[in-house]
């Protein structure tokens, strides 16, 4: 068996690959947080629980209704994302006028709730989601085993993040987007519903949540508590990039799950905390983060 | 009187306190006195305990204006070190008390260097991420014990003099300890330090172009919070001779900014009141599970949407008088 530094090159590209799935899931989120963060100057802290939902919403469709995995890859977004909607109508945007820190406060509280009404329903241990029949198995690559699954989920989540980053940058969509951004009363001034758009936001990012809880949901177990230790890792990812760019959330988000995957395979002791490291490290040399800018 | 009173001030702060608030401390004095005789007295130490980190936490929060998700952390670290010094190094209460405030301070200075970099939402979330790295520190590293925590702590002799294994020796240790740090706080935000703190909450910029190194102050406020916080996790594991985990947990860290937000953000009573209402909230709900996460979520929800002042902000705004 062949070795890099005294590491079997098998467990060196199986952690790699663990960690660009997790990085898949750190994009995906970490892009939700930056484009809401972008209009709505909330950090959304039911981000977590929004994409613990997403996976939950695809286990109800396959076990009560029937309805197939890729079906819930795209119902599963839409039903979340119009939860998400409505908590934006009813109560985040009674918030937008006073300091953003109330409306973190408000998610929590919303996190708070939708974690203990599944944990009281669903108790803390997961439910098993099984694998779509197309994308069982897996390839030999000669230097590894690469499950069919595991190459989809980073396929998909690469392609999602490029087609959210081309519409807003590089569409007509994405610039009043990013008008909004920088000047929402200019924007309104010129006849775009901005309320709306930002509606329409909040429900895309939470969106992308759920869209990545679907993913999840077949490598991991559905779990009323997968999203509460994930949320607050893609917290330091948003530190690290800074959540003023867009493709430096997505990037740093796959760099890191790489890195966390790197460090699995030399110091494990140290894999749960590599993260916060590195953000503690980010913030002493570019407090503004990698890709931010410090207003 | 008043010249009385003016020249009072000068030496006795006592003089200078508006009078309703002399009024809810007596008050406050008064039922944490008198209380033991009727309410479980453990419950009450539990109380104290929680609404000193409280206070702690709202000296940063709702005089500095920052938001710190983590505190939880300086709770959960000072229980730990000072039960390791009671059970593991036999140190008197009073010294394991210190122990722990100790280690807090130092954990404050470190983390607040590296907090203070950023603002608002940033700054909430960087806490949180360091609080959740040192509750990974604390779950590998053995001297915890991991999820069993350290338990059986003794409470040992404060001074080597009184025992207090006995409820009332005990009660009046966390009582004067709770009173000597509520009046150090209450000293703070009305020192002129205080009052740049308040500044800098109001304005940062223009504390800055008055020439106040901005930086410091809030490192100071936080390393200030994070010891205070860190002496009430020191007592709370003496009371309850146990240091586990959950101390350490983020959850933690949400408790303490219900508490606060449910007394009164700035307020310089409100944390009390909102430690003792969250705890009994969490006393009738214990035996309901998940409930207590689901009703501390509802209670966030509403106080962010319709009771922003909290219950004394409220009282305070009633009678027109700060409190």
């Amino acid at each position: 068996m062949t070795e890099i530094f005294g590491i079997p090159t098998q467990a060196l590209f199986g952690q790699l690959l663990i960690g660009l799935i997790n990085g898949s899931f750190y994009a995906l989120l970490s892009l939700g947080l930056a484009i809401i963060f972008g209009l709505l100057n909330i950090i959304n802290f039911a981000h977590g629980a929004q994409y613990m939902m997403g996976a939950f919403c695809a286990w109800f469709l396959l076990n009560k209704l029937g309805v197939s995995y890729w079906w819930a890859l795209a119902l599963a977004p839409i039903v979340v994302g119009a939860t998400g909607m409505v908590i934006e109508r009813l109560m985040l945007a009674r918030l937008y006028k006073l300091d953003h820190l109330y409306g973190l406060l408000l998610t929590f509280g919303l996190a708070l709730i939708i974690q203990g009404l599944f944990r009281h329903e669903f108790g803390s241990t997961g439910l098993p989601y099984p694998m779509p029949k197309l994308l069982e198995g897996g390839q030999n690559l000669g230097f590894m085993f690469l499950p069919n699954y595991r190459a989809w989920v980073v396929a998909f989540s690469v392609a999602v993040c490029i087609v959210t980053w081309f519409t807003i940058e590089k569409t007509k969509l994405g610039s009043y987007l990013r008008a909004a951004t920088e000047n929402p009363q200019l924007v309104q001034a010129f006849g775009i519903n901005v309320p709306r758009m930002v509606t329409l936001t909040y429900g895309f990012g939470v969106g992308l949540a759920a869209l990545a809880g679907v993913m999840a949901a077949p490598i991991y177990s559905v779990n009323p508590l997968m999203g509460e230790h994930l949320i607050i890792v893609v917290f330091a990812v948003v530190v690290i990039g800074g959540m003023g760019s867009i493709m430096g959330s997505i990037v740093t988000g796959f760099v890191l799950g790489l890195v966390e995957g790197l460090t699995k395979v030399f110091y494990p002791e140290a894999s749960n905390t590599v993260i916060f490291i590195i953000m503690a490290i980010v913030l002493m040399i570019r407090p503004a983060g990698l890709f931010g800018t410090q207003k | 009187m008043e010249a009385a009173a003016g020249q009072s001030a000068g030496r006795w702060w006592w003089g200078r306190v508006p009078p309703q608030q002399r009024v809810a401390f007596l008050a406050m004095l008064v039922f944490f006195l008198a209380a033991p005789a009727v309410i479980y007295p453990v419950f009450l130490m539990k109380v104290m305990c929680f609404a000193l980190f409280a206070c702690a936490f709202n000296l940063l929060l709702g005089y500095v204006g920052l938001l710190s998700f983590g505190h939880a952390m300086f709770l959960g670290t000072a229980g730990y070190t000072a039960a390791h010094a009671a059970k593991v190094w036999g140190l008197t209460p009073e010294l394991a008390i210190l122990a722990g405030a100790a280690a807090s301070c130092v954990l404050g200075l470190v983390s607040g260097l590296i907090a203070i970099r950023r603002q608002g939402i940033y700054f909430a979330m960087i806490t949180l991420a360091l609080a959740q790295m040192v509750y990974f520190f604390c779950v590998q590293v053995p001297f915890t014990h991991g999820e069993d925590g350290i338990q059986a702590v003794p409470r040992g002799s404060l001074f080597g003099i009184i025992d207090l294994s006995n409820v009332a020796a005990m009660y009046a240790t966390v009582f004067v300890i709770f009173f000597a740090s509520f009046l150090l706080i209450y000293r703070v935000i009305h020192s002129p330090f205080g009052q740049v703190l308040k500044a800098i909450r109001e304005n940062e910029p223009r504390a800055i172009s008055l020439g106040y190194d901005v930086d410091r102050y809030k490192l100071l406020a936080f390393v200030l919070s994070a010891t205070l916080s860190g002496v009430a996790g020191a007592v709370n594991a003496l009371v309850f001779q146990l240091a586990a985990l959950n101390a350490v947990y983020w959850t933690m860290s949400g408790e303490v900014v219900l508490m606060t937000l449910v007394g009164g953000l700035g307020t310089i009573f409100g944390p009390v009141v909102g430690a003792l209402v969250v705890i009994a909230m969490e006393n009738y709900l214990a035996q309901l599970g998940a409930w207590v996460t689901i009703v501390q979520g509802i209670v966030f929800v509403v106080c962010v949407l319709t009771f922003r002042r909290g219950i004394i902000g409220e009282l305070g705004r009633v009678l027109k008088k700060a409190l």
